[in-house]
C-alpha cells in the first residue's frame, strides 16, 4: 500500500490518501483517563483490516464538486464528454441545494466542509466511488479511532501531554470561535492531519451511550450499524470543543437538535443547520467488499 | 416616509412569555381583543383557530411554530393552489402535532381562490406563506376579514404590492390586529445584542454599512411536460418576478431589513450592477444571478449590497456595519461581533431558534390583547430590496419616492388568477423568458 493522490475528474480538485495497516488495538479509554465518560468503555481489543484514510477532512472544494455539480458543470462549459465513470456518478443523488449558505462565513477554499448529514456524507462517498471507481466509504468507529491513535494508547496520538494540544489541533481554546483550513497543525504518525479537532468526523456506527456492551474476545472489524436517524456517531472533538473532547476514544452521538433552525418542513435530510461542528473524511478498504455488503453500510440508519 | 424602527418589538424575546396567560376578559376592552374574544367565544375557551394559506416547506414550518406557542392553538383550515403540497403539509404537521391539527376535508381549499374559503372558514390568524407575489392580495383580504397575520418575507414584489401592503397595515392597526412578519433577524438574539450596542453608540456614528448574500443558489422545479404554463410558473415560481422579484428581493432582503434597522429609516437613493451570467437556462426563468447595489441614505451614509446565486464563488451571508469607533460584523452562524474601541462578542450557537421565538411574541401579544405589528417595517424593508432590484434591472440612478409610487406592476391589475389563464410573462419560441436588460429595460 501507498500514499496517492485521487483527482476528480474534470474539476481542478485532488487529495490525498495515506494507508493505514490493519492491526490490533485497544479501543476506548480507561476510566482513569481524564475527561473519560462511560461511552468509552469498556476498553477492549479489536482488530481491523488495511484502509487509506482521506490525510484531511474532506473540504468544501471537494463537497461542493458533488452537491453543487461543478464537475457537470465545467464539463459543460469545456464541451467535454463524460466518461463512463462519470456517467454512473451523474445518476448518483445530489442534494437539495439548501436556501441558505452552509460554510457561515468561516471560508470555504481548502476548508473542510460541515453542516451534512450522515446520509450526505455517505452519498458522497458513493459518487466519489463511482467517479474513481475506487470504492470510499465512511470509516466505521473503530477504524476512525485505530487511525486516530496511530499505534499509541494514550489519550490523544501525540501522548498524555494535553499541554501539547496547540501544536496539533484546533479547539475551543485556540480557534477564535471557527474552523481552519485543512493541514495547518502537525499530522500524527501515519500522516493524519486534524484527526483531533478542527471538525467532528461522520462514522458509519450508532452511537450508544451505555458504551461498548460486553465484547469477548477480540473483534474483527466490527461496526455498530444504526437502525435509527438519532444518535449517530461522530469523532475527534471540533473547534467548539474543549480538549478533552478531542481525545481518541471520544465519542458524540448525533442529535435532532443539530437541525433545530431548519425553517422548512418537512425538515431537510442533508443538512445540519446547527451543527456547524460536523465534517467527516473518507476510507478505501484495502479489500474492496462484495456489493451486498456496500448497501448494507450504505442502507443503515438513513434519514427520510 | 421613514421605516418604523423597532420599538413596537420586545427588547428580548423571553420578554415575550410574560402575558401568556393573561385572562382574554381583561384584554377584550381592546378592540383586537373583541375581534378574538368574539371568536372564541363560541369555542367557549381561548383557543387560537389558525388557517395556513400557502403549504410549502416554510409554510409548513411555520405553522408548526404557531402550534407550539404556549397556550391553546388549534389548525382548522389550510389552503393551496396544489392539492399535493396541501397533503404533504397535512401529514407533516399531524405527525407533529397531533390533534392541534383539524383540518378535515372539508377545511382543505385547492387553488388561486382556496385563500378566500379559508379566511371563511373562521380563524382567528392566518399564516401567509405563498409566493410573496400574491401576499399583498391576501394581506388586504386577511385584513378585512378581521383576522390577526404572521406572514413571510417579503410583503410584495413590485411598489404597488409595497404600497397596498402599507395601506393594509394601517387598516391592521386601526382594527388592533397583530401582524407578525418572517424577518426573523428581528428576533434573533445575537441582532438584538448587536442593534442595542449600535444604537447605544457603541461603534460610534455608522460610516458605512456593507452587506452580502452571496450563496451557491437555491433549487428549481423542472418542467413537467403535463403542466401548462399558469401550472409551470407557479411551480417553478422562485425564477418568476411577479411570483418571486427575484432573489435580491426573496431572500436578501433580510439584510437590507437589518441595514434599516440600523439606521431608523429606508435609503432614498440606489444604482446598482446585475446580470445573469451563468444560470442563464430558462429554468431560471427571469431571475438576475448576481446584484450588486449602492444604497444612500438621507444622512450620506451608504449601503453597499451584494448578492449572488453561482455556485463555486465565495459565499457570505453577513452584515458588516462600519462605524466610527469600530465595526460590528453579524454572521449566520449566530454570532455577532464589535471591533475597534468597545469590543464585544456574541457566540449565538445556543440561542432561542428565532422562528419559534418570532411565534412566541405574535401569539402573546395577541393575548395580551396588545398585538405588535410590524407589516409597515416590513413593506419598507420590501420596498428596499425592490428599489434594489430596479437600480441593477435598470441601470439608472434611482430616487426613493419616484420607486415607492411607480405604476409598473409585475402582474397587471386586471390578473386572472387561475390555471387556465394566461400568466403575465411568456416564454418566447427558444422557451426563454424575458429578461431585464439594463438600459433599457424601464422600471418605474
Amino acid at each position: 500500500m501507498r500514499p496517492y493522490t485521487e483527482v476528480i475528474a474534470n474539476t481542478t480538485v485532488h487529495f490525498d490518501l495515506v494507508p493505514i495497516p490493519g492491526g490490533k488495538f485497544s479501543m476506548g479509554s480507561p476510566a482513569d483517563e481524564p475527561g473519560h465518560r462511560a461511552d468509552e468503555s469498556p476498553r477492549h481489543e479489536v482488530e481491523v483490516a488495511p484502509f487509506w484514510m482521506g490525510k484531511h477532512e474532506v473540504t468544501w472544494d471537494e463537497f461542493d464538486t458533488w452537491s453543487f455539480a461543478l464537475d457537470a458543470k465545467r464539463r459543460k462549459a469545456f464541451k467535454v464528454a463524460p466518461s463512463d465513470l462519470e456517467a454512473k456518478a451523474d445518476a448518483v443523488t445530489r442534494p437539495t441545494l439548501p436556501y441558505r449558505e452552509m460554510s457561515f462565513d468561516m471560508g470555504k477554499v481548502g476548508c473542510p466542509a460541515i453542516c451534512m448529514t450522515q446520509l450526505a456524507a455517505k452519498t458522497y462517498c458513493q459518487w466519489l466511488s463511482e467517479k474513481t471507481g475506487r470504492y470510499y466509504r465512511l470509516p466505521t468507529e473503530a477504524e476512525w479511532e485505530f487511525a486516530c491513535r496511530a499505534g499509541s494508547d494514550a489519550a490523544y496520538s501525540f501522548g498524555n501531554d494535553a499541554s501539547q494540544i496547540d501544536d496539533f489541533a484546533w479547539h475551543r481554546g485556540n480557534s477564535q470561535d471557527r474552523y481552519h483550513p485543512v493541514g495547518q497543525k502537525k499530522p500524527n504518525s501515519f500522516g493524519l492531519y486534524d484527526m483531533h479537532g478542527n471538525v467532528a468526523e461522520w462514522t458509519l456506527d450508532a452511537f450508544t451511550a451505555a458504551g461498548y456492551g460486553q465484547p469477548a474476545g477480540v473483534a474483527v472489524n466490527p461496526v455498530a450499524l444504526p437502525n435509527s436517524v438519532y444518535p449517530q456517531t461522530v469523532r475527534g472533538g471540533s473547534w467548539i470543543d474543549p480538549v478533552d473532547r478531542l481525545r481518541s476514544a471520544a465519542r458524540l452521538g448525533s442529535d435532532r437538535s443539530w437541525k433545530r433552525r431548519d425553517p422548512q418542513l418537512p425538515q431537510s435530510i442533508w443538512y445540519f443547520t446547527d451543527a456547524p461542528f460536523v465534517g467527516f473524511r473518507i476510507v478505501r478498504p484495502l479489500t474492496e467488499p462484495p456489493e451486498a455488503e456496500k448497501a448494507r453500510l450504505f442502507d443503515a440508519g438513513n434519514e427520510e | 416616509m421613514t421605516a418604523e424602527t423597532n420599538d413596537d418589538r420586545p427588547a428580548h424575546p423571553r420578554r415575550a412569555f410574560l402575558n401568556l396567560r393573561k385572562p382574554l376578559v381583561g384584554a377584550a376592552t381592546l378592540a383586537g381583543g373583541l375581534a378574538l374574544y368574539r371568536s372564541v367565544h363560541a369555542a367557549g375557551d381561548d383557543t387560537i383557530k389558525i388557517a395556513l394559506i400557502g403549504c410549502g416547506g416554510r409554510g409548513t414550518g411555520a405553522t408548526n411554530q404557531a402550534l407550539s406557542t404556549s397556550g391553546p392553538v388549534k389548525l382548522v383550515a389550510m389552503a393551496d393552489a396544489f392539492d399535493d403540497r396541501l397533503q404533504k403539509s397535512l401529514t407533516t404537521l399531524k405527525r407533529l402535532q397531533g390533534e392541534r391539527v383539524d383540518v378535515p376535508k372539508e377545511r382543505q381549499f385547492v387553488g388561486f381562490d382556496a385563500y378566500q374559503r379559508a379566511l371563511a372558514a373562521d380563524p382567528d390568524l392566518v399564516i401567509l406563506t405563498t409566493p410573496p407575489g400574491f401576499r399583498p392580495i391576501h394581506f388586504e383580504a386577511a385584513v378585512k376579514a378581521g383576522k390577526h397575520v404572521f406572514m413571510e418575507k417579503p410583503v410584495a414584489v413590485d411598489a404597488a404590492g409595497v404600497r397596498s401592503v402599507l395601506a393594509s397595515a394601517e387598516e391592521a392597526k386601526k382594527r388592533n390586529l397583530a401582524v407578525g412578519v418572517g424577518f426573523e433577524r428581528r428576533h434573533r438574539l445575537n441582532y438584538l445584542e448587536a442593534m442595542k450596542r449600535i444604537h447605544d453608540g457603541a461603534i460610534g456614528d455608522v460610516v458605512y454599512m456593507r452587506v452580502y448574500w452571496n450563496s451557491d443558489g437555491v433549487g428549481w422545479k423542472e418542467r413537467d411536460p403535463d403542466d401548462n404554463e399558469m401550472t409551470y410558473q407557479m411551480r417553478n415560481w422562485y425564477y418568476f418576478n411577479w411570483l418571486c422579484g427575484d432573489h435580491i428581493v426573496e431572500q436578501h432582503v433580510h439584510l437590507m431589513d437589518v441595514a434599516n434597522w440600523v439606521k431608523g429609516t429606508h435609503p432614498v437613493e440606489a444604482n446598482g450592477l446585475g446580470g445573469r451570467q451563468v444560470k442563464t437556462g430558462v429554468e431560471f426563468g427571469q431571475n438576475f444571478d448576481h446584484h450588486f447595489v449602492e444604497f444612500r441614505y438621507d444622512d450620506g451614509v451608504r449601503l453597499i449590497s451584494q448578492c449572488r446565486h453561482i455556485p463555486g464563488c465565495w459565499v457570505s451571508c453577513s452584515e458588516h456595519i462600519v462605524g466610527t469607533l469600530g465595526t460590528c460584523s453579524i454572521g449566520e452562524a449566530g454570532g455577532a461581533k464589535i471591533e475597534g474601541a468597545n469590543p464585544w462578542q456574541h457566540n449565538g450557537r445556543n440561542d432561542p431558534n428565532p422562528y419559534q421565538v418570532e411565534h412566541d411574541v405574535l401569539f402573546a401579544s395577541i393575548r395580551s390583547g396588545q398585538p405588535i405589528n410590524e407589516a409597515a417595517s416590513g413593506a419598507i424593508s420590501t420596498m428596499t430590496s425592490i428599489f434594489g432590484r430596479m437600480a441593477t434591472y435598470s441601470g439608472q440612478l434611482l430616487d426613493w419616492d419616484k420607486a415607492l409610487n411607480s405604476p409598473v406592476r409585475l402582474a397587471p391589475a386586471d390578473q386572472q388568477y387561475s390555471f387556465d389563464a394566461e400568466p403575465p410573462v411568456l416564454p418566447d419560441k427558444a422557451g426563454a423568458y424575458p429578461v431585464a436588460i439594463p438600459g433599457v429595460t424601464e422600471v418605474i
